[in-house]
């Protein structure tokens, strides 16, 4: 299955909760069984985008480093 | 409205009349041979009678500490044997951070996972308990997040691995579970002074003291002893167990209004087990809302509540328990009742919240 980003938001920057807002408000730009990618550096992210996922209904497809480390987040929109 | 007990709780008025009596009268060494010293010896003696009929134990299996986090220490690392091999704690991923951090100083770590509600494991604990070099089984009675009961008592450890159970989320509120060689207590979260933890260790059990020996009466801590608030946590944990029938009831059913009245707002995650849990807790978390501005919204309409996100922790990581758990680490709180809690007081907490996140959400453009 196709695990590349249709959009990718960069979160770098910011802080918990906001990189779980952003892909709250961006899911629905890409379709339904595409994904979405959210990098972000803050540690609460790796707990909450897979907590968001099972609240909203979406897959988490899993966690890998973008090109400068930090860590990239890969969300399936399945509703 | 205070209503952060499982961090501290406010002093009971038994410990304070027993400590202002003590003042005056126990103050002299207690290891000493002459009149005051005799005085001070005898509140701390009978200090230490009250606290094991409380719980229902020896009186030698009895041990006044400096602080809860001192008595968690001193139990667990003194049933880790290096020289004979056995290094190796099997803990919960939920435990306080006092013993995640004696096994990182003392121990190799072996973590057992946990349901959604937070309970651990216990098949898996027990099958990494009868691995080679395991020392001792930490787990907790109930979380202090969470509010969640492990299952201590309802499984007999594999070769007789000694258990240790940090008790203090639990102690005084609930009767202390079975199956343990060593257990730890923190008598500020009963009511009692801060400054005094209570350490048992079961009469024969493979304990000995991991820290250097102090001359004192009591071989198992250090430290001259503060006898006035041995008494007070004495006083406190006797008047708090001779209540808590009444009390855990009326505090189960304002958890139990709370849970339901937090399960209504949009997008609020009620955290921890409904049924099987410390009567006094509960902890929630709210989407998108950082648990910062959830807290001193709150703070700002008179309600004090702890949370348990990254931001509100000086470190930036968010609460281990939750994170372990998979429960939602941010927009988190945690609600302790005191022991006069009423319904009034859960109702305005209620009709103030679904606002208070609604503005917070509204703030941030959603």
């Amino acid at each position: 299955m196709n695990h590349e980003p249709a959009l990718e938001l960069d979160c770098r920057d910011l802080r918990c909760p906001l990189p779980v807002i952003e892909l709250g408000k961006h899911i629905e730009q890409v379709a339904l069984g595409e994904v979405i990618g959210v990098i972000a550096a803050d540690p609460a992210a790796h707990y909450d985008i897979p907590a968001w996922c099972r609240m909203r209904d979406h897959e988490f497809l899993g966690e890998a480093a973008a090109s400068d480390g930090t860590p990239r987040y890969l969300v399936r929109r399945l509703v | 409205m205070y209503l952060d007990t499982a961090s501290s709780e406010p002093l009971h008025p038994a410990a304070r009349e027993a400590m202002l009596a003590a003042l005056d009268q126990g103050y002299a060494d207690p290891r000493r041979l002459h009149h005051e010293a005799r005085a001070a010896r005898l509140i701390l003696d009978n200090a230490r009678e009250a606290v094991a009929e409380a719980l229902g134990v020896r009186r030698s299996e009895v041990s006044f500490t400096s602080s809860g986090t001192d008595a968690v220490h001193r139990g667990l690392l003194g049933l880790v044997n290096r020289a004979q091999g056995r290094d190796v704690v099997v803990h919960s991923a939920v435990e306080h951070s006092a013993v995640l951090h004696a096994v990182a100083w003392g121990a190799d770590s072996e973590e057992v996972g946990v349901s959604p509600e937070g309970r651990v494991d216990l098949e898996d604990l027990l099958a990494r308990a009868a691995g080679p070099g395991v020392g001792a089984i930490a787990l907790q009675s109930a979380n202090h997040e969470v509010g969640t009961l492990q299952p201590v008592g309802e499984f007999e450890s594999p070769n007789q691995v000694p258990l240790f159970v940090d008790a203090c989320a639990s102690m005084g509120r609930l009767p202390l579970p079975t199956g343990w060689s060593t257990a730890a207590g923190s008598a500020h979260k009963w009511g009692g002074p801060a400054g005094v933890g209570v350490l048992l260790v079961r009469d024969g059990a493979r304990w000995r003291n991991p820290f250097p020996a102090d001359d004192r009466v009591d071989h198992r801590g250090s430290g001259f002893e503060n006898i006035p608030a041995a008494l007070g946590a004495a006083a406190a944990l006797q008047a708090v167990v001779a209540g808590r029938e009444e009390r855990n009831a009326r505090q189960h059913h304002l958890i139990d209004l709370l849970r339901a009245g937090v399960a209504t707002i949009p997008d609020a995650e009620v955290v921890g087990d409904p049924v099987g849990r410390l009567p006094h807790l509960a902890t929630f978390s709210f989407l998108y809302v950082p648990g910062e501005a959830l807290v001193d919204a709150l703070a700002r309409r008179g309600f004090s509540v702890a949370s348990g996100s990254a931001c509100t922790a000086s470190t930036l990581e968010p609460s281990h328990v939750l994170a372990a758990m998979g429960a939602l680490t941010h927009g988190n709180m945690r609600v302790s009742l005191t022991r006069d809690a009423t319904e009034d007081d859960v109702m305005g907490l209620l009709a103030a919240l679904p606002e208070v996140v609604s503005e917070i959400r509204q703030d941030l453009g959603l």
